[in-house]
Parts: C-alpha cells; structure tokens; sequence
C-alpha cells in the first residue's frame, strides 16, 4: 500500500502547472496560428485525431482493467463490446452507454 | 438576421451538447471521489477540476502522485496524455481561427473531448456556417457541459469514500470513450486508424510516463491518413 497522503507543495505545482501546460496544448494552433491555411498532408492526419487517441486510451482500460488488478474481466469486455457495437449501428451515444452499463451490471449481479 | 440564425446555432450547439452531461457528469463524480480517497479536501478537487479540466490527465496526476512519483513525472505523463488537445486545437483552427482572439483563448479553455467531437460533427454536417456561428454551436455545446463538471466534482468530493464498491465506477471512462468513438468509425480510414491504435496501445503499453499512448494516437493517425489516401487511389483507378 502506498501513503494517500499527497503533500501540498506538491499538488499545487501539479495543479498549477498541469493547468496551464493543458491551456498551453488547447491554444497552441487555435489561438497562434488563427486563420491561416494549414497543409494537406496535416489536415488528412487531423482527421484521424479523435479514432487514433481514444481508442488507443480505451484499449488497456479494457483489457487490463484497474478494478480487476489488471486481469481481463468478462463483465467489462462485454461491456465494452456491447457498447461498441450499439454505438456503431445506432450512431447513438447514449443507446450505447447505458446499453453497455446495463450489460456490466447484469454480469457482475449474476457472475458475483 | 445573422444575429437570429447565430443565437439559433448556439441554441443547436446546446441541444447538441446536453446527452454530454450523462457522459460527464459520472465522470466529475468518479474523479471527486477518487481525489477524496487521495486525501484531497472538496476545494483542492474543485479547483483541479476547473484549473484542468481535463479527466483523463487528472485521474493519471492524481494516481501518480499517490505513488509518490516525482512532480515531473506526473507532469510529463499527465500533459502527454493532454496531447490529444493540441490535435483537436488544430483540427479546430481552420473552422474557428478567423474569430476573435479572447473567443479562441476562451474555447481553449473549456476544450474537452465532447465539446471536440460534437464540433467537429457539426461542421462536417453543415459547412455554410460562419466562422462566428461555429464558435456560437461550441460555446452552446460546452455551455451544459462546464458547469456539470466542476459541480459533479464537489458532489464526488461530498460523496467521497462512502461509494459502495460495486457500482464499477471504474468502467464509466472505458464505455463512455467507446460509445463516442464508435459512431465515428464511419470510413475504412476511420476503423483502420481506431484498430492501429489499439493494437499500438496493447503493444506499447510497457513503455513509460504513457508514451504509449501517444505512440498509438501517432500511428493511429498516419494508418488513417494512408488508408484515405489510398481510398482516393483506388475511386480514381
């Protein structure tokens, strides 16, 4: 077990500069490149920027799951397969996520 | 008449960004409670959650600082895992850069990735707006958003460690991230780009501070890049 108790000092630089490195990342193009054209080449990699991150972020939370001390749990692959496959052939978010909720949670209530 | 059709863009953009709340607001609350546990009081998570805001990165400062890792660390990983907002600020820049500076500083602000991905959907569907009425749609999506984070955060906070352990509140970010990428998949470029960087996520998940991440969002983006171009290729053959 590691100590819970984070020092002071410590979180407020962490809040602080992790603020604004963050605001920093969020206005670099929007605000000092404004409305110059940007090259092809860059807007075609653009395009893929949220369907290369987040599945990327995604992939280990389900495969290793923290809950689980990182051993693959059938509830939550379900789960996310479940959400997967309603988000694409309904194109809905919210048909997806509590359909996938609501798969983790009869799994978990009949294999706990 | 510009100024009708404007507001009513921002009204769309509100609409548009209220599902959001369901997604956010497990979210905030997961993260006050998980700040809690590290010993946070409500304050200290409130003022992270509206200095930040920005989930993913603060869940890996806030983990990372429990294991008493060194600031820079948890810097260098919490901001790589932000990275994906300098991406999503320069896929905004051709829709929202001839608007004024202290709009632009604003949305910077408040980008998350809902507000990111419902733009970007809604510029796609309707490319005669305006520059001043596609800021109006962002601010109205982020307007439901913003104020169910920093408010969720306190109520996580209040809630703190009397969470009973089996709602799974763990899987909240994993299905929530799912259900809003896959109605995106819409292209082979798109669905190639999303399996590259799964299987570049698995396969580099050893390397440290979550440059992992940043490898598979990197690959991600160049199989999708490729794909489309070779797409094009083969429309023209």
């Amino acid at each position: 077990m590691t100590d819970p108790i984070i020092a002071k000092g410590t979180l407020w630089t962490v809040i602080i500069l992790l603020g604004l490195g963050s605001f920093a990342l969020r206005f670099v193009f929007l605000g000092l490149i404004g409305n110059r054209p940007m090259p092809d080449w860059l807007m075609r990699h653009l395009r893929y920027t949220a369907v290369a991150v987040l599945p990327g972020l995604v992939a280990p939370l389900v495969v290793w799951p923290n809950a689980t001390g990182g051993v693959l749990d059938l509830p939550r692959l379900a789960a996310a397969l479940t959400t997967l496959a309603l988000g694409y052939y309904t194109k809905n978010v919210l048909i997806a996520i509590f359909g996938g909720a609501g798969v983790l949670y009869l799994l978990l209530y009949l294999l706990g | 008449m510009t100024l009708t059709t404007t507001k009513s863009v921002y009204w769309k953009g509100v609409r548009d960004g209220a599902p959001f709340i369901f997604v956010v607001a497990p979210f905030a609350l997961l993260f006050g409670v998980v700040a809690t546990e590290a010993g946070l009081n409500v304050w200290e998570a409130l003022a992270f959650s509206v200095v930040v805001i920005a989930g993913a990165a603060q869940f890996t400062a806030i983990q990372l600082m429990q294991e008493n890792a060194p600031t820079i660390i948890v810097l260098a990983s919490a901001l790589a895992v932000n990275l994906r907002m300098a991406m999503y600020s320069a896929s905004l820049t051709p829709h929202l850069g001839a608007t004024p500076l202290w709009q632009r500083a604003l949305a910077a602000y408040m980008m998350v990735d809902q507000s990111y991905a419902c733009s970007i959907l809604a510029y796609e569907q309707n490319q005669r707006w305006t520059p001043a009425q596609k800021m109006a749609f962002y601010f109205g999506a982020v307007t439901p958003v913003i104020p169910v984070w920093y408010a969720m955060t306190v109520a996580g906070a209040l809630i703190g460690s009397s969470m009973p352990a089996g709602l799974a509140l763990d899987f909240a970010v994993p299905i929530t991230f799912i259900a809003m990428i896959a109605p995106a998949l819409r292209t082979l470029a798109h669905q190639a780009a999303a399996v590259a960087s799964v299987v570049l996520a698995l396969s580099f998940a050893f390397v440290p501070f979550n440059l992992g991440l940043i490898i598979a969002g990197i690959g991600g983006m160049m199989v999708g890049a490729q794909v489309e171009l070779w797409m094009n290729r083969r429309a023209q053959a």
